[in-house]
């Protein structure tokens, strides 16, 4: 039988490593598994073909765009302002789509 | 109808009931927290006798799920399992097939579900009855699959499901396969143990810190089934799976040898049992209930100066290769009877397939006969049994092989009608 490091891991399941190192198969666990680290998947911000843009003339920062962002990155600045985190925004366009005062604009990225 | 209302089982008891009745009582004696369930004939009065359970408040803390299809099945009962919970569903062929997207993920996520099978023909054309081809379509998922030959075998070998799936050194999904009516609709004595004793051969359930490898807690999120991409570690998840497999043989003789010993009731070696094996020399291979069929016509053959013997195997994954290769030295001939299809393979019978895979490269030169049989519920008498003891019985004696094979394989029972 074959020592499972995996155990060491999962023995304290309040210990969330960020990083897991694996040499070879019989360290892994059975399934992989990660813990929630910003940019865990990398700078996810390179796929983006429009960026929203928000335009704070008219922006009322009523914060649905924050609200409805799958990937949390609208970011509430001290201002109260709305911004978007251009590192790790994938350009969906919700935030633009669902803004009641249409101040959000997806912008080609060439066009920039 | 409306069953006699009882309390909780205390004590062992025996009871006449049918063989999906034994899968739930057997559920019930493992205190399974989560069912899921959708209704498909053979098994439907599974879940049935479930329902009734927990409606009767039998079940106390069990939840029951009515979903709409077998695919929802697989998917909720997945969600429970991976929340921490012993969990319990069965589905029977096209239930099956709807549902073989989620079995894939069962496995792959590492989940002990124990799921049981009452196996019928695949359609068209439209079959309901005895035929293991559903089962036999999940060769490659992942799971275990063992075959439960009567109905004191259900009960207990759902129990030694839970032991062998939720052992941390195993973590996965295990179905026990029976015949559609043959076995799931027929009535013998079963005795459904004491829970007290059924609780201490059991791990004990799940508590809400779930699984070792795999929970779900808010306050500790985690993700899993990630996306690995063709660099990272998928090739060796693949390999740590069939790994797994093969160290469960070791644990399913294990927990075989525990069970016989708490409640009495041996099962061979766990992954065979053999029959008057030791002075064949032809001898067939068997799964499910006509592998009990089979002793009866070694008995009889053996009162006519026969010297043949019969194997029930029990698992199908993993696969027993060295008690087949073992069985296969003892013996001159080996028959391996298969009442399932797979249409194409080198035998066109599942288990013979895989029989002579087993026994490739073994050193071993038994000759083995493939056989299909039985196919969609048709009726496999004891004589034709005898009869396919005699075929092998000739070969040993004059190398002559039946004249009516089919692609090497001897099809039993074909109609010929004038």
């Amino acid at each position: 039988m074959i020592k499972v490091k995996w155990k060491n891991i999962c023995e304290d399941k309040d210990k969330r490593p960020e990083v897991q190192e694996y040499h070879n198969w019989k360290e892994l666990p059975p399934i992989p598994i990660s813990f929630p680290i910003k940019g865990s998947i990398g700078t996810t911000g390179d796929w983006r073909t429009f960026k929203p843009v928000v335009n704070k003339d008219t922006c009322t920062k009523c914060g649905i765009c924050w609200m409805y962002c799958p990937e949390a990155t609208i970011i509430r600045n001290e201002e109260g302002e709305f911004e978007v985190d251009y590192v790790y925004c994938k350009g969906c366009g919700i935030c633009a789509k669902e803004c009641p005062t249409k101040s959000i604009e997806m912008v080609r990225e060439s066009e920039e | 109808m409306v069953e006699a209302q009882e309390d909780f089982v205390q004590e062992r008891e025996t009871k006449i009931i049918k063989g999906n009745i034994a899968a739930a009582y057997a559920a019930k004696s493992a205190r399974v927290q989560v069912i899921s369930a959708y209704p498909i004939t053979p098994q439907t009065t599974v879940v049935e006798k479930l329902s009734e359970f927990v409606d009767n408040g039998e079940m106390p803390g069990t939840e029951y799920i009515k979903v709409e299809s077998e695919h929802s099945v697989m998917a909720s009962i997945i969600g429970a399992s991976t929340a921490g919970t012993r969990t319990f569903t069965a589905t029977s062929g096209q239930g099956l097939f709807y549902m073989y997207e989620m079995v894939h993920w069962a496995a792959g996520a590492r989940l002990p579900i124990v799921t049981t099978i009452a196996s019928r023909g695949p359609a068209p054309p439209w079959n309901i009855w005895a035929d293991f081809t559903d089962i036999m379509s999940c060769r490659d998922t992942g799971w275990m699959i063992s075959f439960a030959a009567n109905h004191q075998e259900i009960y207990d070998d759902i129990l030694m499901s839970y032991k062998i799936s939720e052992d941390y050194d195993i973590l996965l999904p295990k179905f026990v396969a029976y015949g559609g009516f043959t076995v799931s609709h027929t009535s013998k004595p079963v005795t459904i143990e004491d829970q007290d004793a059924v609780d201490k051969f059991l791990p004990p359930l799940p508590d809400e810190r779930g699984w070792p490898h795999i929970f779900l807690d808010p306050e500790r999120p985690m993700m899993h089934g990630n996306l690995i991409m063709p660099s990272g570690f998928y090739n060796e998840f693949r390999l740590k799976i069939h790994h797994t497999m093969l160290l469960a043989k070791e644990k399913i003789r294990e927990v075989t040898d525990e069970f016989g010993n708490t409640f009495g009731r041996q099962y061979g070696n766990g992954l065979i049992q053999e029959y008057k094996m030791n002075d064949a020399d032809v001898a067939i291979i068997n799964y499910g209930e006509l592998a009990m069929q089979m002793e009866q016509a070694v008995d009889d053959l053996r009162e006519e100066g026969y010297k043949v013997g019969c194997v029930k195997l029990r698992y199908f994954r993993p696969f027993p290769v060295e008690d087949v290769i073992n069985i296969a030295r003892k013996v001159k001939v080996l028959g391996v009877a298969d009442r399932a299809t797979a249409f194409g393979s080198p035998t066109g019978g599942p288990l013979s397939s895989e029989v002579k895979s087993a026994l490739h490269n073994s050193g071993v030169s038994t000759q083995v006969l493939p056989i299909i049989m039985g196919l969609g519920g048709r009726e496999v008498s004891l004589e034709q049994q005898k009869n396919q003891l005699k075929v092998l019985t000739k070969i040993n004696e004059t190398g002559e092989f039946p004249n009516n094979m089919i692609g090497g394989t001897f099809w039993d029972g074909l109609l010929e009608v004038e």
